[in-house]
């Protein structure tokens, strides 16, 4: 060990001493090691998390920087007179329209049964129920998609018929509702399905989390049940249940497989969400179109994924923050 | 009688012990409707849950069979009743095992670091950071693998390596969030027993700490290895669609069961001409089923298996 230049400077130790001393060195060398090695495991997180954000837009580049003509000209699928940025923004637009309705139907339900699996069902189902809410998020995303497309696509049918019959006058519900419905509506619903368990995992730890007193303190001023829900739970758990629902949103932004199995894309700014060939989303998009691109369509389609990237990262972070935030508030309870 | 003279007076005028314990109808009935509608929120969840595992399994098992899990696609084609996902379950056994080589070492030393080790600045951004690596869509996660293997090998590059660390960006921050979990749970008098023993810190965490949760890390690794292995957007723009089978995660492309799922599904049904016997018009959506099928089979053991694992080899926390 090379530790042993520096011992005649010191009284030599004796024979046994000395031979623990030095393995005591060789330990920290192992103890130094071990730890930079964690350190290093550590900041590669950062790394790989910097280089993702580097290499897209090293290979986003050669896209973000051509003419739009020449753009147009070289890739097949981009219209003429369509800059990377016009092609970009309905993407934008059918990625956060479809996130947002997937939100929009399961947020309601998430909360209830986040409520339910807390506060109504019997304590000791609650982490059985807990678990099989859970088994929601083990499906496979492919696997949602052949359902939706295959089995839940036709008998959304006459549901959609009925919203365009009744409610055709609302531009969103503009009839005649496409057949077969392969339209952003339908994907609503599988993705909300997808966000369910995680908005509820969420929602769950943060309705738990509830102090005793408080809701003790409502039912002995005489409130029912709900209103103890309603006055003691849900202000509690409002800013989790806020960002739960964003963590629903960035997965449903991020959603690949079943918006592709299900949507017929298009590419406008619609709201009309009952018609086919209308919409598409950007990550949907990208697996559409990847296979076939040529070297500047691929840089278009990163430039299309870094968008995505850029958009669910400040979705998480905030929600992240937003959790974070309350953890210090609870801390301090 | 006399009772009847004081039944009308407790009827007007109803005691504190009534006020206090009945609501008054309205609020009795929103408190009933509240309680049907959040149980029926349940309800209404439980539905796409059936559904799903329902036609996935009565659709699957039609073709479920030693043929269909023991020969590739190689020379199927239009709509002969042949084929298989023998090639697709190698290749998703592959891609995923190497992710899981590369995942699990990088996640637990993160976990460790982050635990043991982490103070200051550096350790706040690794925590939070991971949480937001949670949320990198799987399709980015494609890209970026794509991306880096595209600058040494030229673009257009199909491997199952790269499928590899396409899923390990999605891995790494799972397998370092429920680790780290583990690892907080060992209770700390193990670690100081063992520093007043003289072992040092690195051998502590070693032989005690990882050893006190070892069943807990390992369920974590095998919730993230299910929660991969289903990925499908990332290994249809990295690893490629191939019909046979391919060992060699260096070289060319690879099939994998999800893929495969939406290979066959976006493939549709078969025109067949009416005098074609051996032609099967739907073959196609019930190979996807059967491949569902198996997909989900192996989601669920994974599932199943980690939790019986957390179950039974739990570190009994002192309590």
């Amino acid at each position: 060990m090379s530790s042993t230049d520096q011992q005649p400077t010191r009284p030599a130790p004796p024979a046994g001493l000395r031979a623990l001393v030095e393995r005591r060195t060789s330990r920290d060398l192992a103890g130094r090691l071990f730890s930079a090695t964690a350190t290093g495991a550590g900041a590669l997180i950062l790394v790989t998390l910097a280089a993702v954000a580097v290499f897209l837009v090293v290979r986003a580049w050669p896209a973000m920087t051509t003419p739009a003509e020449e753009l147009a000209d070289a890739i097949s699928w981009i219209p003429e007179g369509t800059t990377l940025l016009g092609y970009v923004g309905p993407l934008v637009f059918g990625t956060l329209l479809a996130a947002v309705l997937a939100l929009a139907l399961a947020v309601p339900v998430a909360t209830g049964i986040a409520l339910f699996i807390s506060h109504y069902a019997p304590r000791r189902l609650a982490s059985p129920l807990g678990y099989v809410v859970d088994l929601l998020a083990a499906i496979p995303s492919v696997i949602y998609g052949l359902w939706g497309g295959l089995w839940l696509a036709p008998r959304l049918l006459p549901a959609w018929q009925w919203l365009a019959d009744n409610l055709g006058f609302i531009p969103l519900f503009r009839e005649p509702a496409s057949t077969p419905p392969r339209v952003i509506m339908t994907v609503g619903v599988v993705l909300a399905v997808m966000i369910l368990p995680i908005i509820t995992a969420v929602a769950r730890e943060v309705f738990l989390q509830t102090p005793r007193l408080h809701e003790e303190a409502a039912l002995a001023l005489g409130a029912t049940r709900w209103e103890m829900v309603r006055m003691a739970v849900i202000p509690f758990g409002r800013s989790g249940l806020i960002s739960a629902a964003m963590l629903g949103l960035g997965r449903a932004l991020g959603e690949t497989m079943a918006v592709f199995m299900i949507l017929s894309p298009g590419f406008t700014y619609s709201f009309e969400l009952l018609q086919a060939g209308q919409h598409q989303t950007i990550a949907a998009n990208i697996a559409n179109q990847f296979a076939e691109a040529n070297p500047l369509g691929v840089s278009a389609l990163i430039a299309t994924g870094l968008a995505l990237f850029v958009i669910t990262l400040a979705v998480n972070t905030a929600a992240r923050w937003v959790v974070a935030r309350r953890k210090d508030f609870s801390g301090a309870n | 009688m006399t009772t009847t003279s004081t039944q009308p007076r407790t009827a007007r005028r109803p005691t504190t012990r009534d006020l206090l314990t009945r609501a008054d109808p309205r609020r009795r009935w929103t408190d009933r409707i509240m309680h049907v509608v959040i149980t029926s929120a349940f309800l209404v969840a439980l539905v796409p849950l059936v559904s799903v595992i329902w036609t996935v399994v009565s659709n699957g098992v039609v073709r479920m069979s030693p043929y269909f899990l023991s020969v590739s696609m190689r020379g199927v084609y239009g709509g002969i009743d042949a084929g298989g996902i023998y090639h697709a379950i190698l290749g998703t056994l592959l891609i995923t095992g190497l992710a899981t080589l590369i995942s699990v070492p990088v996640g637990l030393m993160t976990a460790i670091y982050l635990v043991e080790y982490g103070r200051g600045p550096l350790a706040r951004a690794v925590t939070f950071f991971v949480d937001v690596m949670t949320g990198i869509p799987s399709i980015v996660a494609g890209l970026f693998a794509y991306s880096l293997f595209a600058l040494f090998l030229g673009p257009g590059v199909r491997l199952g390596a790269v499928g590899s660390v396409a899923l390990s960006v999605l891995m790494i921050p799972v397998v370092v969030r429920s680790s780290e979990e583990m690892l907080r749970l060992v209770p700390n008098e193990l670690r100081e027993a063992s520093y007043a023993l003289g072992v040092p810190k690195w051998l502590t965490i070693i032989k005690v700490v990882l050893r006190t949760s070892v069943a807990g890390i390992i369920t974590g690794v095998m919730l993230s290895v299910a929660r991969v292995i289903g990925e499908t957007a990332p290994l249809l723009i990295v690893a490629g669609v191939i019909d046979s089978i391919n060992t060699n995660l260096f070289e060319g492309r690879m099939m994998t069961l999800p893929v495969y799922v939406f290979r066959q599904y976006s493939q549709g049904l078969v025109p067949c001409s009416p005098e074609a016997v051996e032609c099967v018009a739907t073959i196609n959506y019930d190979r996807a089923w059967g491949a569902a099928l198996a997909l989900i089979v192996i989601v669920m053991l994974l599932n199943l298996v980690a939790r019986l694992i957390a179950r039974y080899f739990a570190p009994k926390t002192g309590h």
